[in-house]
């Protein structure tokens, strides 16, 4: 198989015969939802407690749940269903983004069933089955089946194959599908032999594999500021811009995340997946419409559009760095190696910077800088562009910050919305001219709070729609673009640069830029 | 959420410019004190209200959550004042922490007299952010006031259950809607029993039962007729139905709707509870086979009723909104469009005995 085609071709859905429409649901805001089993796996865990449960809670409480919707959970802790409610509840209680309304809440969790056992246990899966096919009978019907996985990703392989193994991954006329969490491989060759194995069992369409970056308002505001604004698609080329800059700045450490942060590093972390969505974003060409397909169609043309790097390569187009002890927020915090669980000859990096370019039509030659770390100077995740200057200027720059190219900086947080840098003369006699900020800020404009991420996301993933997941050739395409640059820091002996917590960032980063371009300040 | 870091002016005898200034004056001061300081601007509200229940419906708008117009400005009606009193307020939900911003809401109180209405639109049009949707709100009746400025404002919130008499409150409602968009706090009750209904017919071995429907009961509180006309109206309109007057036997309404397989038999019947709007809901089906909702802990409680007699029962989830919820919802459709509206009060209308 070449680099970048897909690991398996997506099937067509089998035909079924054309659906009646409902009149009822025009004008709705939530669409129904056909009646679902939700089915955790890794049901204890910290995602679920800390994401998944709660999200489930505020679905419910907002009633945006299938109107018949069930939910279980499976995982290696040996507990009775009724433990598993009172954790659940627990969970709710501590982590909703709003306080739970005790009836809804007990409604919800009233009927949760729990299946203890190893994840590689025939066993589970049997009473798994007996499980869900007594829901059915209970509801009359043939629900739809939705299994999260959220688990450690060496199990994503194990429990599909036993899902498959045990039929679970048909259910007559109703859908089954499976969401899949992040990270999704840790290489290409591993994307590529996972997305074998899911895709052994389960077809592409039944397939949601999760970057909730996705899932962020704030995120698909880039698709609705670039294609529902006629005034920036003209400037939207190599013609009148200049660079792009995407940043996922951090103010904190890995805290207690040792052990995963250690094995993956800012790379995996952040750029792989979050940071290559919002180049895609970005970059891609208007879609026909934006149903799944059409949309991830371009977002993978992007990422193949982008030279694939080679060991050669890559020390001129990738930098990496570790914090060094520094002071954040006026507090002095210790280095990475000094954190609790790093080893104290670790290589991972904290700090991720690359420069990429779109080899297209519209792209050529506009390079796209890439930045993320932990213990910056400031959190803060932004998009900038930033435009040509212009042709000739007939101002004089003298007693002044002059004139400069105009950027427009998409903020995705902590404060989102969009902001544009315009020159304007500075009152008094002479014409001097300075950089003005144009802002518009998200928050001031809507009055509908944000949804979690996880909420829309699980939603649409027991809807049906893939639009905000990523596609199988999509994570190849990704892994394509980082797997040579992982590869070559993998042989690259360290120590590596060090950058005071609580700065811009390392020095070595600036090597990356081509001709006057700089690194925006944090 | 209590609001903070008031600031405010006052005066008497004053006029919209000196208010509209007032306005600006606090702003740049409190943009000066802080950049992390702005302005909301997602929409304007007027309402328009007794100056003795005033008070009152300030109460209802600060529970209504996050669902806070930028600019409230509140024309409080007293019958033989002569001269415009007015304050004028900025109020944040806390001060800005670091990298945050404090979004500001605006508050106008202008306290005027009868004689001000016919004109209110000179009042009212200086004082609100141009090129924001405009929403009115009358919620003590001044229909006539609401007129004066219907040519400023997009959008007219009402709440049809407000009016004691049903064929008023659909006049009333019809006659806004051919010049504005209407936001009906009546109609968003039913949000969550609508929902529920389009859900329970979308499975697509579901949804030729729609055609099959033979009877609706739709139980009401008693103050609440209006409600149960216009989920019947939404019904008749979405699935075609030929709506025809229904007779009023005092204590309830009926009638019969021509559908493409014949009629459907519609009984509203007005039902004692503690919350204004519908109780419940029967759909019959030919065949015998019945659905019924009902409000219930933690969500509408569903029957699903065989033609054999068996049953089966679930609960749709979803928490109770509240009054204030329903007004929050009210302005925040504000910002939305419902196509399915104006047809189910036209289906209504025709209903109404």
């Amino acid at each position: 198989m070449s680099d970048g085609a897909p690991a398996t071709a997506t099937q067509p859905r089998p035909s079924r015969a054309p659906e009646e429409v409902n009149p009822l649901v025009e004008g709705l805001e939530r669409l129904p939802v056909h009646p679902t089993t939700l089915v955790i796996f890794g049901a204890t865990g910290d995602l679920a407690r800390r994401k998944l449960l709660p999200a489930l809670y505020n679905l419910a409480h907002e009633g945006a749940l299938p109107e018949r919707f069930h939910l279980v959970g499976v995982s290696r802790s040996d507990m009775p269903h009724g433990d598993y409610r009172e954790m659940a509840i627990d969970a709710v209680r501590q982590f909703s983004r709003r306080e739970p309304d005790e009836k809804v809440l007990q409604e919800l969790l009233d009927e949760i069933r729990y299946i203890p056992g190893s994840f590689d246990d025939a066993d589970v899966y049997s009473k798994l089955s007996d499980t869900l096919d007594e829901f059915d009978e209970k509801t009359g019907q043939a629900l739809n089946r939705a299994f999260y996985l959220s688990t450690a990703p060496a199990f994503f392989p194990v429990i599909v194959k036993a899902l498959g193994d045990h039929g679970l991954q048909r259910h007559g006329d109703s859908d089954v599908r499976v969401i899949i969490e992040k990270p999704f491989g840790t290489y290409l060759e591993e994307a590529r032999a996972l997305n074998h194995e899911v895709l052994s069992v389960f077809d592409e369409r039944q397939v949601f594999r999760i970057d909730h970056y996705l899932g962020k308002e704030t995120v698909q505001n880039v698709l609705a500021f670039r294609f529902a604004n006629g005034m920036f698609e003209p400037l939207w080329n190599r013609n009148y811009i200049d660079s792009v800059q995407i940043t996922a700045a951090e103010d904190i450490g890995i805290g207690s995340r040792a052990g995963y942060y250690d094995s993956a590093g800012a790379l995996r972390d952040l750029v792989q997946n979050h940071m290559l969505q919002l180049l895609c974003l970005l970059a891609m060409e208007p879609p026909v419409d934006f149903s799944a397909d059409p949309v991830r169609d371009e977002k993978v043309k992007v990422l193949r559009a982008i030279d694939a790097p080679t060991p050669e390569t890559v020390p001129h187009m990738a930098a990496r760095a570790q914090y060094g002890p520094g002071v954040s927020g006026g507090d002095p915090v210790p280095g990475y190696l000094q954190e609790e669980g790093v080893p104290e000859d670790s290589n991972t990096e904290t700090f991720a910077a690359l420069r990429l370019h779109v080899d297209n039509w519209r792209w050529a030659g506009v390079p796209f800088y890439l930045r993320t770390g932990k213990r910056l100077a400031r959190k803060a995740t932004e998009i900038a562009v930033t435009l040509r200057p212009v042709p000739h200027l007939a101002f004089q720059q003298d007693g002044s910050l002059g004139v400069r190219p105009n950027t427009l900086v998409l903020m995705i947080q902590p404060n989102e919305g969009v902001s544009l840098s315009l020159g304007a003369k500075i009152p008094g006699t002479r014409m001097r001219i300075r950089p003005v900020q144009m802002e518009f800020l998200y928050g001031t404009s809507f009055l509908s709070q944000s949804p979690e991420a996880y909420e829309r996301l699980i939603m649409d993933a027991m809807r049906g729609d893939a639009t905000l997941f990523t596609r199988n050739d999509e994570v190849e395409a990704q892994w394509r673009v980082c797997d040579p640059i992982v590869r070559t820091w993998e042989q690259t002996a360290g120590p590596l640069p060090q950058y005071p917590a609580g700065s811009q960032g390392p020095d070595e980063v600036n090597a990356l830029m081509l001709g006057d371009d700089r690194w925006r300040a944090l | 959420m209590s609001p903070t870091s008031d600031s405010v002016w006052s005066a008497q005898d004053t006029d919209p410019s000196a208010i509209d200034a007032a306005l600006r004056e606090m702003l740049a001061e409190r943009h000066a004190e802080s950049d992390a300081y702005v302005p909301a601007r997602v929409l304007n509200l007027v309402c328009i209200v007794d100056r003795q229940w005033s008070g009152e419906i300030a109460n209802r708008l600060r529970q209504v959550g996050r669902y806070h117009p930028s600019r409230t400005i509140v024309c409080a009606v007293e019958a033989r004042r002569t001269r415009l009193d007015a304050r004028a307020m900025l109020a944040t939900d806390a001060d800005p922490e670091a990298d945050e911003l404090a979004e500001i809401r605006e508050t106008v109180i202008v306290e005027l007299g009868e004689q001000h209405l016919p004109h209110l639109d000179t009042i009212v049009d200086p004082l609100v952010v141009t090129d924001l949707s405009t929403v009115v709100w009358a919620p003590h009746g001044h229909y006539r006031a609401v007129e004066a400025i219907l040519h400023l404002t997009q959008v007219v919130l009402l709440d049809s259950v407000d009016e004691p008499e049903l064929d008023e409150a659909l006049d009333r409602a019809h006659g806004f809607s051919e010049r504005a968009y209407v936001v009906d706090l009546a109609w968003l009750r039913s949000t969550p029993w609508r929902e529920r209904i389009a859900a329970t017919f979308d499975p697509p071995d579901q949804r030729p039962q729609l055609r099959h429907i033979t009877g609706l009961h739709i139980r009401h509180h008693p103050d609440s007729g209006i409600a149960g006309l216009l989920l019947a109206g939404w019904l008749a309109s979405r699935l075609g139905w030929q709506p025809s007057q229904l007779i009023d036997s005092g204590n309830r309404l009926s009638g019969r709707l021509g559908s493409s397989r014949g009629h459907v038999a519609i009984e509203l019947v007005p039902t004692p509870q503690n919350v204004r709007g519908l109780v419940g809901i029967t759909i019959e089906m030919a065949g015998g086979t019945s659905l019924s909702l009902d409000r219930g802990a933690g969500g509408l409680h569903a029957v699903l009723r065989q033609r054999d007699g068996s049953e089966r029962e679930w609960t749709l989830l979803g928490a109770s909104r509240g009054e204030a919820g329903i007004l929050g919802e009210g302005i925040r459709q504000a910002l939305l469009r419902d196509p399915t509206y104006q047809p189910a009060l036209s289906a209504a209308c025709v209903m109404a005995p």
